[in-house]
């Protein structure tokens, strides 16, 4: 086999890993989506105020240290302790589900009957304050995230691809990890919907929510479960990402790339989200292989947002999306 | 335009059913929106059993009653009883909960999901298990979701829709989501079954059709069904006691052989010269 062609299947699988990491954020916006109708855009800083707090527990790092110190001329930082991975991660998600009561009790309560646009605009304040918060609470310095998962070259992959084709492939082991937990979640996440009775009923309350009330499910109860489940798949991609990057504030623009990603396999499809994020990470990364070098490079910054501009001129709801039916 | 009844399902209406003590009362109701007055002072009550009737013109607030009763809207004024006591400001989740059930009358189904698991939504409020339960899917919840499906089964073999069990609502055609919402209503087991025009927009056969199921569900299950509907025959075919409104106000209430004759209903129906 020719030496391009090999580079290629190693380009195109890399693209497929980034690809999962896309769709591990773009599932957070899904499931929000298609439960409420709201784009939430904080979906992003969730994931990283998912990560930050997840970094802070785990290294005991003292909650609003800088506002305390500055108020009571402390010099306190650290308690001193570092907590286990897990109990770190069980915390954080305890923090997760908090947020998603208050969100549902500040937030959301107020806008019940809204138009879309109001709620996707306290969305976007959500974001802000989120992003705020975050840096209060646990400083604005970039932070190593461990939780031990395994990084670097996979030498098993490297090894085998190298005995079949004389060229050894080389993909990072945390991306191998991130696309079986994003298999698991999604399996997980439609076991739930399918076959639970709280799935059923944020099938139903995602369907209609007059008829979800006059079975006697309650939307605001829904909503904090959804904006949790949300909260859980934020701190799965921080996790992720933050691992792979380091937990900063850039992280936050992951969520732009969801944007394409959304826009390729339609806002309310799950499996829609998966094969958006595949479709973007393998473009991409074929792209900036087989085009970039003629063009100057960079493409990636580019690519998936004019992939999906080209998509909405043909297929507006998505890949997966519900079909745009208007009666007249 | 008639819905024909059945013989045999005339006699039960009409005959020995019984027909049990007050269940629910509303008190001087009054519901406005904005400077719109929608239900004006109504008081009325439903017997345990009965068929009641709410019917009236176009805008009468029959609809607003039904909306009263399942707590989508707050009246401004006035009480309702539920057996035998005040019912506080509630939710319509929490309405749901108590054993009220009811349709919409432009059919609020969930369109993507099939018509079993439309139905199978019904009974969430029955469903006991925890999440945990359902995760290991340990006995409890696979014997309750087993004991559900049971009793919605039968509920799809009385309505009749065997043969789409599976199908997703939203293609049905008109007259079976009517059925399916119905059978939702119905798998709650509820006490007040509420029906906003069950028959409208349906043809001969189907108005039939759906007249021997609310007939037969009052029969079987005893269930107690408060019921708008814009036809008269239908109405003096299937309910025990009729409430008639118009403009807001109750004009009639009382046996339909009676309320038919009443000079005020005959009035409103045909459109005589409003004073109000």
């Amino acid at each position: 086999m020719s030496d391009q062609l090999l580079f290629a299947m190693e380009v195109t699988l890399n693209g497929l890993m980034a690809g999962v990491m896309y769709a591990l954020v773009a599932l957070g916006f899904v499931l929000i989506f298609k439960a409420s109708g709201i784009f939430n855009f904080a979906q992003g800083v969730m994931a990283l105020f998912a990560a930050l707090t997840l970094v802070g527990f785990q290294t005991g790092q003292v909650p609003f240290a800088h506002l305390i110190n500055a108020v009571f001329g402390t010099r306190i930082h650290h308690f001193g302790w570092s907590v286990p991975t897990l109990a770190a991660i069980v915390a954080t998600m305890a923090v997760m589900v908090l947020m998603a009561l208050l969100v549902e009790r500040l937030v959301l309560k107020h806008f019940v009957n809204q138009a879309p646009i109001i709620l996707f605009m306290a969305t976007i304040g959500l974001a802000y304050f989120l992003e705020g918060l975050g840096d209060v609470m646990w400083g604005a310095d970039i932070k190593r995230l461990d939780v031990g998962l395994p990084q670097g070259i996979s030498e098993t992959i490297d090894g085998t691809t190298f005995g079949w084709f004389g060229y050894g492939f080389f993909i990072d082991r945390l991306d191998i990890v991130a696309a079986l937990v994003a298999a698991a979640l999604v399996v997980s996440l439609t076991l739930f919907s399918q076959y639970t009775r709280q799935g059923r009923a944020l099938r139903a309350v995602a369907d209609d929510h007059q008829a979800a009330l006059s079975v006697g499910i309650s939307l605001r109860a829904i909503w904090v479960l959804v904006w949790s489940i949300a909260g859980f798949v934020a701190l799965v991609a921080g996790m992720m990402w933050g691992t792979k990057l380091g937990v900063q504030f850039s992280l936050s623009l992951i969520a732009l790339k969801a944007l394409p990603v959304l826009m390729l396999g339609g806002f309310t499809s799950i499996p829609g989200a998966i094969v958006g994020g595949l479709i973007v990470g393998v473009g991409e990364k074929l792209f900036e292989f087989a085009v970039g070098p003629m063009i100057g490079g960079a493409t990636e910054n580019w690519f998936a947002y004019m992939l999906a501009l080209v998509f909405l001129l043909f297929r507006p709801q998505g890949l997966f999306g519900e079909r745009i039916i208007e009666r007249v | 335009m008639t819905g024909q009844v059945q013989p045999a399902a005339a006699e039960a209406a009409g005959g020995d059913r019984r027909i049990g003590p007050v269940v629910m009362e509303m008190k001087n109701i009054t519901l406005r929106f904005g400077g719109v007055t929608a239900i004006r002072d109504i008081s009325f009550d439903i017997r345990e059993g009965e068929i009641r009737a709410i019917i009236g013109p176009n805008g009468a607030g029959k609809s607003s009653m039904l909306n009263v009763i399942s707590g989508f809207y707050r009246p401004q004024e006035g009480e309702v009883w539920f057996r035998g006591q005040r019912r506080p400001r509630l939710k319509p989740y929490q309405v749901a909960r108590q054993g009220i059930a009811r349709t919409f009358q432009n059919i609020a189904l969930f369109e993507g999901m099939s018509v079993l698991d439309n139905i199978m939504t019904g009974r969430l409020t029955l469903m006991r298990s925890t999440i945990l339960d359902q995760a290991l899917w340990w006995g409890r919840a696979e014997r309750e979701e087993v004991a559900h499906r049971e009793k919605v089964e039968k509920i799809i073999d009385f309505l009749e829709i065997q043969h789409v069990r599976k199908t997703p609502v939203g293609r049905l055609p008109y007259g079976l989501k009517k059925r399916v919402e119905l059978a939702r209503a119905l798998a709650a087991e509820p006490r007040i079954l509420l029906l906003d025009e069950p028959m409208a927009g349906m043809n001969v056969e189907e108005k039939e059709d759906m007249c021997r199921f609310v007939l037969d569900v009052n029969d079987e299950f005893g269930t107690t069904i408060v019921l708008i509907e814009h036809d008269m025959g239908v109405v003096m075919d299937l309910s025990d006691r009729v409430v008639v409104m118009d403009y807001g106000r109750k004009i009639a209430d009382g046996p339909p052989a009676e309320v038919r004759r009443d000079q005020a209903v005959i009035d409103a129906y045909l459109g005589v010269p409003h004073d109000g």
